[in-house]
């Protein structure tokens, strides 16, 4: 038993000791990340907000992720639902081979991509990326949302048809308000997914670069690194509020749909 | 029962190869409550949904208030469905569920309001309105239901075995209420069920289904007396089955020989006689009396108690007939100084022939 507590703790610190280094470096006042730590400065902070190419790089990966967790997720829900409620000739293999990239390397897909793209003539842009991560988002979104509606009893949408709903009426009065837990959290993790993906962005980004590849650029000035140190910081404060915001929404629906809590993210 | 309200015709449906329902035919009167009953995978829940409008039917005519139903779709038509899982909206209200059927009518908000108010007062949920729909009972569920279904007023309510997931004392309970429910709005109830006692103490008129076609339809009192099968007396009740030996047949009347119980005159009105063969005789358990203590009957048979089962109110005992190979279940009701006999007693059997059953 001791063993197993000395391996938790251990396995606890290798997991978030770096991640507590960030907002160290990101605070101190010296261009070399080594301890001892020379003092508190906010320059860092200054200096990133000052970065032009940052600021594009953000944006540009801002709009890929909510993009891409919009579209990902809409293809999701037709897709869960199909598979869910209909049977139809081939949804075995059609659903198998949309879930594929789920366990395809990223590089392949990654590289496939390129060469198509520039086979039918597309230049690399933030839309090929976008193409990209929609595709590699789709089977997360498909999972996340299966759930919903194998939770979801099929009488309910034959239930609003029989009170005099039409199938469109009722997938907005009736699944839609059901499924929606699945939705948020289907678009918050594909929005994270493309947010900080880079193998595809990388490849598929042309000039337009995304922030993981604009930061993997700008690791070779060993003097820009405490500009990343405070980038990372941010990152890390938005993803813990982001986090907190979904299982809030998460638990919420599920109060309201009258489900017991079967564990979440938090 | 007045005019038809629904006419089945020849209604067939297949599931690919798989035959659901072989040629159903029936009309199912304005104001009756009828039921559909039978084991599971006879179809009967098939039938009530292709009434519905959710399952397309392969062959046949539905006909509703003698319109064709034929690719009407489930919103248009003139029936509601109370779901076996109830299907209760769970992110509404109690009112919002009542009322969901509700939001396409010209009534004004206040109307609909009211007609909500009633429809809860109707199945005893006055006050529950405001109500999370998550937060009922089952029973609770059911009732709302019953409201959000009957709040539309249909021409036919369509019951999927509704009391399926109540427990015994609640299910009783629903079962009173839903016959004076059916009675109080004069609407046509049709009813699925695999119980064969809640068919009996609900319905107007049951058909009975097997392998996917109507094996008796009938009152349930001519239903239980006369079944036309061996498979409906079996199904419906308890039943003897005692093969017997045709004697004379005449007309009206046929006399058969039961070995171990004697001879008997019968009128068969569902048997065509002249057909040959094998026959059989049908009796009920509580049709047949053991005798006590000089207690006197016109037929008389002999036997030896096998096994005996006590129930308190009822003792049922399993009696193997002399110079016969048939084993026959009586049902006694235990009455203040009757004895209950132990196994191995002799049993003297009072038998009456006009509560026979000839099958052949």
């Amino acid at each position: 038993m001791r063993g197993l507590k000395v391996y938790a703790i251990t396995y606890l610190v290798f997991l978030y000791a770096p991640i507590i280094l960030l907002p160290l470096f990101a605070f101190n006042d010296g261009t070399i990340i080594a301890f001892p730590l020379q003092g508190f400065t906010v320059n860092w902070f200054v200096e990133l907000a000052r970065t032009e190419a940052l600021h594009d790089a953000t944006v540009n990966s801002i709009f890929i992720a909510v993009t891409t967790a919009i579209l990902a997720t809409c293809f999701g829900l037709f897709a869960a639902r199909a598979g869910n409620r209909h049977s139809f000739p081939g949804k075995g293999g059609i659903l198998g081979f949309v879930m594929l990239p789920l366990v395809l390397p990223e590089i392949i897909v990654a590289v496939s991509l390129l060469v198509a793209m520039l086979q039918v003539g597309l230049s690399p842009s933030i839309w090929t990326v976008i193409a990209g991560h929609v595709l590699i988002c789709t089977p997360f979104s498909i999972a996340i949302l299966n759930g919903s509606f194998a939770n979801m009893d099929k009488s309910l949408e034959e239930a609003a048809v029989d009170l005099g709903e039409t199938p469109v009426s009722t997938f907005r009065l009736v699944t839609l308000p059901l499924v929606m837990p699945g939705i948020v959290a289907s678009l918050l993790i594909c929005f994270t997914i493309s947010l900080d993906e880079f193998i595809i962005a990388f490849f598929l980004s042309g000039n337009e670069p995304t922030l993981p590849v604009y930061l993997w650029g700008q690791l070779r000035f060993p003097g820009r690194l405490p500009v990343i140190m405070a980038l990372g910081t941010i990152l890390v404060v938005l993803s813990i509020l982001l986090l907190v915001t979904a299982e809030y929404f998460r638990r919420r629906g599920l109060r309201r749909a009258g489900l017991d809590d079967t564990g979440g993210f938090l | 029962m007045r005019g038809p309200i629904i006419t089945l015709e020849g209604v067939q449906k297949y599931y690919g190869e798989y035959h659901a329902l072989r040629g159903i035919d029936a009309e199912i009167g304005q104001g009756e409550f009828f039921s559909l009953l039978g084991p599971s995978g006879c179809g009967k829940t098939t039938l009530l949904r292709a009434i519905a409008g959710f399952e397309d039917i392969s062959g046949g005519r539905i006909l509703l208030d003698g319109r064709d139903m034929d690719g009407v779709p489930p919103n248009r038509r003139p029936t509601n469905m109370v779901f076996q899982s109830y299907a209760i909206f769970p992110h509404l209200s109690v009112a919002e569920n009542v009322g969901f059927g509700l939001r396409k009518s010209p009534m004004s908000g206040a109307e609909k309001k009211t007609a909500v108010g009633e429809a809860l007062e109707m199945v005893g949920l006055g006050g529950y309105g405001g109500r999370a729909a998550h937060a009922l009972s089952g029973g609770q569920r059911q009732r709302v239901a019953l409201a959000r279904a009957l709040i539309l007023k249909p021409k036919v309510l369509l019951l999927d075995e509704p009391l399926s997931a109540l427990d015994k004392k609640m299910r009783e309970q629903m079962q009173t209420e839903l016959r004076r429910l059916q009675r109080q709005v004069g609407i046509t109830f049709i009813l699925v069920t695999h119980d064969q006692e809640e068919a009996l103490i609900m319905s107007d008129r049951i058909a009975v289904m097997f392998e996917g076609g109507i094996a008796q339809l009938a009152p349930p009192q001519d239903l239980y007396r006369r079944p036309a099968s061996r498979k409906v007396g079996e199904f419906i009740g308890m039943m003897n089955f005692l093969p017997a030996r045709l004697i004379e047949a005449g007309n009206p009347s046929v006399e058969v020989e039961v070995p171990g119980l004697g001879r008997a005159i019968l009128e068969p009105d569902q048997c065509p006689m002249g057909t040959g063969g094998e026959i059989s005789i049908g009796l009920r358990p509580e049709s047949m009396t053991l005798l006590f203590d000089g207690q006197n009957a016109e037929r008389v048979a002999q036997g030896v108690v096998e096994e005996r089962t006590y129930y308190g109110d009822m003792t049922y005992y399993d009696i193997r007939l002399d110079g016969a190979p048939n084993i026959v279940q009586v049902s006694m009701r235990n009455m203040p100084g009757r004895r209950v006999l132990d196994r191995g007693d002799r049993a003297d059997l009072a038998w009456d022939a006009r509560a026979m059953v000839l099958f052949c």
